[in-house]
């Protein structure tokens, strides 16, 4: 390929991608991020290949990235000249030759796709791109906009803009949606301050959690002494839960790298590194592809667009420790020795990687940097609530219906992810609480469902905003049990190298599985506060700091909880073994006997057609029972 | 030079000296484990840590690594510090509940071991401060142990605690150690260390045994001095 230097390359290159995006035949395109894959992607792709060769279709095949919608996956969109780009939901490898005869008669019938999307805004240029030209087809008259679905209708997408979109491995398709504009723009027109000013006029926060802003981290690191300079992107994404970073890494890796290389043009670095854990192999084989692609078309090498600016990046696999999200962790292993933070009294813009200034931000934060860039910082800003600008993503995932990755506006109500976007709760149970933040974060009960969400808004629930993940829960959720779980991650995560976390967090955790096994003393709640003030302000990092989080959330909004486990030895939501008993009502069992049969320790015995009997002492509390009844005849105590 | 306030007293202090040694220059005791004069600092055990406050706002702070700063007012003793501190005794009571060492600066501190927790049996007397994996780095240059494992499961040692090629058997380690963990023994022409036996050499001119032979070695390989110059103690020389 021909390198890019001039914006009319760029704009070359820009229409191969929208013949591409756009082609004159047929286009079916399956979304292949981990979470597609997770659902059997991969062998819709494999069927839908062999189905095309043996009907010798000439349809193009492709591949793209994750919607958001993994409740639904696989997803598969089919492109057809001057159509709407139709979606199908749930797709197996059974559904395809039905999915091919649609196309070719032209109709929807058995097939129903999900959504169809007639026109694009490409976010990052504020065009319209249509697929649909002239009068819509009879046939799709019922087939619901992607605008009218519950899900998108509340979402604004600047991060995620072009996941499920292009092809990740398709540069072209990149500069199609406008890509590489905004770095010929800063380059080519823009001084490195002005792009910073721009940056801190946009009132972009870091996204990984600690929510600082990205345009004053970047004047510090420029302003910083030094010939030497790094940009780092933070992508070891390792909340449990949470995933924004690999599906934005995973569907369109060349944002990152843009943003990455406009970040280093600013600050002055000429070198360049992506940190991501190798759990994520799809990410990683993205990154690398698309950082091959753009070194060939001279995008990253040197004299970047005939300017004075060589730059670089390569790619760390971390082994998957989560204090390696941690910006001094995560510079101690780029420099391969263990993930251990120290104390940083001494600025890692001034004192990073190799000692040299290091600006490091997170994914999401370096993604939105080219659309601040092409857009202006003014627009941008306006968007969000004053302090929290923009947009973000969230793994909405747990107990809620509509399982996914969602990019709302910053301030949005919490009620309206849950309920407008996430679908509510599914088997009509009732939302109790959400956990935001991961582990370093807090639980925010049903009752405050209207909070805004914004960094400022967490952080005074005494939650925080986190990277993204966001648990919802449900009414059998077990609020101790919750904090016992994540206590005992950040115990096996925990570097050990200070003693408020490795120890103080060690102990939190044997007291709360003492609670959970009933062994709860009368002053623990007291003692767990008490260690927690400790744990934040004895710390070294911030993984001991907001470490207690989720105990401290938990006890402020659902104290009785924890003095039901204590006091009258019970779990009200039936979750902790050692609390609860499972009972047969006479009355509903019909002496089916099929929990009996389901039961692995062979507990439940009875004549048949009569009601049957768990034996206590035999039962291990695993619910089996429960679940495969059909008369619901038994309960948890 | 730099003027800041520390538990109400104006103290000046040279720019680049840590909140420590100025408190303590100035007579006031801030408690340590793991800040040892003669490696690099890590601000692991968090005894040292203390109240700084900037304009509006404060923090805690390991003074061990905070630089003094112009205008600060820092407070040793209030009860955040105190709370922090009493925590991480009450955590090394429990983690290692035969070091004396703790034991003592529990009871000056009037910190009792907090009866939720129960002691560790498996953990000996190290708090993992790693004094003894800097000094072996740092001052020895050799680097035989370091820390293996993460959070409650780390531990200092040669790599897989096996026999560690490179130990000099110089007991830096042990004597930098707070609070005794590291055993060594040395009984005439032998002495024994993280599991080797070292060697001792005698004195060319009174016999006594004073160096394991390996360090001596070591010691003529990095600074050129020939061995048989070293075999010589340091009472004789």
């Amino acid at each position: 390929m021909k390198k890019i230097s001039t914006i009319d390359d760029l704009k070359k290159a820009g229409e191969k991608g929208l013949k591409s995006l756009f082609p004159d035949g047929v286009k079916i395109v399956v979304g292949m991020a981990t979470s597609g894959i997770a659902s059997g992607a991969d062998k819709v792709y494999t069927a839908l290949d062999e189905e095309i060769k043996k009907r010798k279709l000439s349809y193009i095949l492709a591949k793209t990235g994750s919607m958001g919608m993994d409740f639904i996956e696989p997803l598969v969109d089919v492109i057809e000249k001057d159509k709407p780009r139709l979606s199908y939901g749930k797709m197996t490898p059974a559904k395809v030759p039905q999915l091919i005869d649609q196309i070719i008669k032209g109709n929807v019938d058995k097939i129903r796709p999900l959504y169809r999307i007639d026109e694009e805004d490409v976010i990052i240029t504020g065009e319209v791109k249509h697929y649909l030209v002239g009068a819509l087809p009879e046939y799709l008259k019922d087939v619901p906009k992607i605008s009218e679905l519950p899900f998108y209708k509340k979402q604004v997408k600047i991060v995620t803009r072009n996941c499920g979109i292009i092809d990740p491995e398709n540069i072209e398709e990149y500069i199609a949606r406008g890509g590489y504009f905004a770095l010929q723009k800063a380059l080519r027109t823009m001084s490195s301050d002005a792009i910073i000013e721009d940056v801190i006029k946009s009132g972009l926060r870091g996204r990984g959690g600690g929510g600082f802003p990205a345009g004053k981290k970047w004047q510090s690191c420029r302003n910083a002494p030094g010939d030497i300079k790094y940009v780092i992107c933070n992508g070891d994404e390792g909340d449990p839960g949470a995933y924004m970073d690999r599906s934005v890494m995973e569907g369109d890796p060349h944002s990152v790298i843009e943003g990455m290389i406009i970040g280093a043009y600013a600050i002055g670095a000429q070198e360049g590194f992506i940190y991501v854990r190798n759990e994520y192999p799809l990410a990683v084989a993205n990154l690398t592809k698309a950082i091959e692609e753009a070194r060939s078309l001279g995008l990253l090498g040197k004299n970047i667009f005939g300017a004075n600016f060589n730059f670089d990046i390569k790619i760390s696999k971390g082994a998957g420790a989560f204090v390696c999200g941690e910006s001094t962790a995560l510079m101690a292993s780029l420099e391969g020795k263990a993930g251990e933070p120290r104390a940083k009294y001494i600025h890692t813009v001034e004192h990073g990687l190799w000692d040299r200034p290091s600006n490091l931000n997170n994914v999401e934060t370096w993604v939105n940097v080219p659309v601040i860039i092409t857009r202006g910082g003014k627009w941008f800003s306006e968007i969000g609530v004053p302090h929290s600008t923009g947009t973000k993503v969230f793994s909405l995932v747990g107990k809620i219906n509509n399982i996914g990755l969602v990019e709302v506006p910053m301030g949005i109500p919490l009620k309206d992810i849950i309920y407008d976007i996430g679908g509510g709760i599914p088997g009509g149970k009732a939302f109790k609480a959400v956990q935001t933040g991961g582990p370093s974060g807090g639980a925010i009960p049903a009752a405050m469902m209207n909070l805004p969400v914004d960094f400022d808004s967490l952080w005074e629930a005494g939650s925080m905003m986190g990277s993204g993940g966001m648990i919802v829960m449900d009414e059998k959720t077990c609020m101790v049990d919750l904090a016992r779980y994540f206590i005992e991650f950040l115990v096996s995560e925990s570097c050990g190298k200070c003693i408020p976390c490795r120890e103080g967090v060690r102990r939190m955790n044997d007291i709360l599985h003492d609670i959970c096994a009933g062994k709860g003393k009368e002053g623990d709640v007291e003692l767990l506060e008490l260690m927690a003030k400790g744990i934040k302000d004895g710390s070294l990092c911030a993984l001991g700091g907001s470490a207690p989080n989720p105990v401290l959330s938990t006890i402020k909004y659902f104290r009785q909880e924890y003095d039901a486990h204590i006091q009258k030895k019970c779990c009200p939501a039936g979750v902790c073994r050692a609390l609860i008993r499972y009972e047969i009502n006479a009355k509903k069992c019909t002496g089916c006997g099929v929990c009996a049969k389901k039961c692995p320790t062979e507990c439940i015995s009875g004549e048949k057609k009569k009601a049957h009997k768990i034996n206590q002492k035999k039962c291990i509390k695993c619910g089996v029972c429960m679940e495969s009844c059909k008369f619901e005849a038994i309960t948890v105590e | 030079m730099v003027n800041l306030i520390i538990d109400g007293k104006k103290i000046t202090a040279n720019k680049d000296t840590m909140i420590l040694e100025a408190a303590r220059a100035a007579g006031i005791d801030i408690p340590t484990l793991c800040a040892h004069e003669s490696v690099s600092r890590s601000g692991a055990c968090r005894l040292c840590v203390v109240e700084v406050k900037k304009g509006n706002r404060t923090k805690i702070v390991t003074s061990c690594l905070y630089p003094v700063e112009e205008g600060i007012a820092v407070e040793t003793k209030n009860e955040r510090v105190l709370n922090v501190r009493r925590l991480v005794l009450e955590l090394l009571l429990a983690r290692n509940p035969k070091s004396e060492v703790i034991a003592d600066l529990a009871k000056k501190l009037g910190v009792a071991p907090q009866p939720r927790f129960i002691p560790d049996t498996d953990k000996g007397k190290c708090i993992l401060c790693r004094s003894c994996v800097r000094v072996c780095e740092e001052v020895v240059g050799v680097s035989a142990i370091g820390l293996s494992c993460r959070g409650s499961q780390k531990t200092v040692g040669p790599p897989y605690n096996e026999d560690s090629a490179v130990c000099i058997g110089c007991g830096a380690c042990a004597f930098i150690c707070p609070t005794g963990h590291i055993e060594m023994e040395t009984t005439e022409d032998k002495r024994k260390i993280w599991g080797r036996t070292f060697k001792m050499k005698a004195c060319d001119v009174c016999g006594r045994y004073f160096a394991p032979e390996d360090q001596l070695k070591y010691i003529s390989k990095i600074t050129g001095v020939p061995l048989k110059e070293l075999a010589i103690c340091m009472d004789c020389r």
